[in-house]
């Protein structure tokens, strides 16, 4: 099966990103960059905001994702609560 | 008493429906064709625009507000590193060479795609397509100017940054890139959108701003990886609309497959000949390095870029022509190019230099099997020939491809030891190519690529001097004539790094960081 992946910079909002997916994608794996970190899931991976919220300890649009976001592979599917990237 | 709901809050999927259906109406005036003329002459068959679904559901309200955020962030960054005296934080001055490269090599191409996208956005009859066009080339303007910010506080201190815009059109390697967007500009609407938006966005932007920025931000360039990284995180939207441009075109009508497989097929062989640059960047022009180009390569063309062929096998398509022979050349590509900017250091803006013993052997380890055997000889031997007082330099001008533009530098499929020639024959004239893509390419549109500026031919053809030049007087240097016409400070932006005047600044700033004499 093909991963999908997803990086961000490497800040505070990130890192509850991060700790949520892989809470979230018990099968993801972190690779950590300079200035970036890249998480890869075989399949799909859905961020949910609940669990970000959880991590981050404040409210959080999953829109915000934009702006800590580097890059992304997969088939996007966007709604209020879950952010998931899968390939078929 | 009566109670009232609330209204209840539209979820994310409605608000996107209402901002991006609707928007438009059937003329009256004129016929619709008359208003999208571009949109069938290439052939491309679309039965509904509403199937057009933008998986981000970005709204132009949205859009604004998180690239106010990213914009604030960015700029502080950029001030801090400048306020600061960053750059001599930076690994080594030999890295900002990589910087003259993305400003001349890069830049410019953000603000072709910035009027491409408004171009296609104005031309394609959907709604929902003509929003993500809107704010794609919203976003390629921000690049283009963010990186002009980033990199101007480098043109206060070092040489070669100062003349970028009138160097993209005129010097030998630079039309490699220029002549790519020139091409995929020139194309029609949809093309454009498998040209940049698929093929390029999706397939091989990663290679550029991911590990590259990685490694700028490794080598202390605070500046280069906020609008790297920003640029990317615009580039994540980029890459969804390539995805479904190319999933809406094949799902429309089962007559568009064999026309976008052929845009794969050329543009993934475009776009990886641009990369060439990236390749060498990577691998010889970070002082301290951060992946190879191979490794690149692996995961962001290989796996991810064969994730992706899987995922699109079911409607046909399959990966493109040329695609293993980009994955063979990966051992290859990177040293050959720099050799090639080696030996015309004179004719190019910024500083090359041999790799150092410590360099070769981790090309050696990163490249077991073909760097010592193929490419440490060489440099080894340049290297001996600089200790000798006697650096190698090349003054014959070399034969560009017709299509890529590119010297004649790439080596046969499976024989790294002879020169790739092609040649076809058009209505009576010779052209040559440095691959079998590249004259695929061309063989398909002999019109088009006849026409093609070719640096070498114009120098020859005596189009490359100042007006004021003359070629009749007794010592006339065709040579110097042409790099002073590309506006290079000569002797200075063109000289070998070792000895540099950028070497110099650089080793006497940073002394007077840490002593007080």
């Amino acid at each position: 099966m093909s991963n999908v992946f997803i990086a961000f910079q490497t800040n505070e909002a990130s890192r509850g990103i991060v700790d949520a997916i892989v809470e979230d994608n018990p099968t993801a794996s972190i690779n950590e960059q300079p200035a970036m970190v890249r998480v890869d899931v075989p399949g799909s991976m859905t961020i949910k905001r609940e669990t970000v919220e959880e991590k981050l300890g404040r409210s959080f649009d999953l829109q915000e994702l934009h702006v800590h976001l580097i890059t992304l592979s997969g088939h996007i599917d966007e709604s209020d609560d879950e952010f998931t990237l899968s390939w078929n | 008493m009566t109670t009232t709901a609330a209204p209840k809050k539209l979820g994310l999927k409605e608000r996107y429906a209402l901002m991006t259906r609707g928007l438009d109406w059937q003329t009256t005036y004129q016929p619709m064709e008359k208003v999208f003329p571009y949109a069938t002459y290439e052939g491309i068959k679309v039965h509904d625009w509403n199937a057009w679904e933008d998986p981000f559901r970005l709204t132009m309200d949205a859009y604004w507000k998180y690239q106010a955020e990213k914009e604030q962030k960015l700029y502080a960054i950029m001030d801090a590193f400048a306020q600061n005296n960053g750059h001599l934080g930076l690994t080594d001055a030999r890295y900002i060479n990589s910087l003259k490269l993305f400003l001349t090599g890069v830049s410019p191409l953000e603000y072709m795609a910035h009027r491409g996208f408004a171009h296609v956005g104005r031309s394609l009859p959907g709604v929902g397509a003509r929003v993500a066009c809107q704010m794609q080339s919203l976003d390629e303007l921000r690049h283009v100017q963010t990186q002009i910010h980033s990199m101007s506080n480098y043109n206060k201190l070092y040489d070669g940054f100062h003349a970028w815009r009138h160097m993209h059109d005129r010097v030998w390697y630079l039309s490699v890139p220029k002549s790519f967007f020139d091409d995929a500009i020139t194309a029609g609407p949809f093309e454009f959108m498998i040209a940049i938006g698929f093929s390029f966005e999706y397939v091989l932007t990663n290679l550029l701003f991911v590990p590259f920025i990685s490694g700028a931000a490794y080598n202390g360039d605070m500046g280069a990886m906020a609008f790297g990284f920003s640029a990317q995180s615009d580039e994540s939207r980029h890459m969804t609309l390539g995805l479904e441009a190319i999933k809406f075109m094949l799902e429309q009508d089962p007559d568009n497959l064999p026309i976008v497989q052929h845009w794969i097929d050329k543009w993934f062989w475009r776009g990886y000949r641009v990369l060439t640059l990236v390749a060498m960047m990577l691998d010889f022009m970070l002082p301290k390095k951060v992946m190879s180009w191979k490794e690149a390569w692996e995961i962001y063309a290989e796996e991810n870029g064969g994730a992706l062929f899987n995922d699109l096998a079911r409607y046909g398509v399959r990966p493109p022509l040329g695609w293993q022979q980009a994955c063979d050349d990966k051992v290859h590509l990177s040293s050959q190019a720099w050799s090639t900017f080696y030996q015309y250091q004179a004719a190019a803006p910024f500083h090359t230099w041999v790799p150092s013993p410590e360099d070769m052997d981790w090309m050696a380890q990163k490249y077991p099997g073909t760097f010592d055997q193929y490419y440490r000889p060489r440099f080894e031997h340049w290297a001996e020939r600089e200790a000798a007082g006697d650096r190698y330099n090349n003054g014959t001008l070399p034969m560009l491809c017709q299509v890529c533009q590119i010297p004649m530098l790439f080596t046969e499929p499976g024989d790294p030891t002879r020169i790739c020639y092609r040649d076809s024959v058009y209505d009576g004239e010779r052209y040559h190519f440095c691959s079998d893509g590249c004259k695929n390419i061309f063989d398909h549109e002999p019109e088009k690529y006849v026409q093609a500026w070719l640096p070498v031919h114009q120098i020859y053809q005596g189009n490359c001097f100042r007006p004021e030049a003359d070629p009749t007087a007794a010592d006339f240097n065709p040579l110097l004539e042409v790099i002073t016409w590309y506006q290079m400070n000569v002797g200075v932006d063109n000289a070998p790094y070792e000895g540099s005047e950028d070497q110099r600044h650089f080793r006497a700033w940073r002394q007077m960081t840490t002593s007080n004499a």
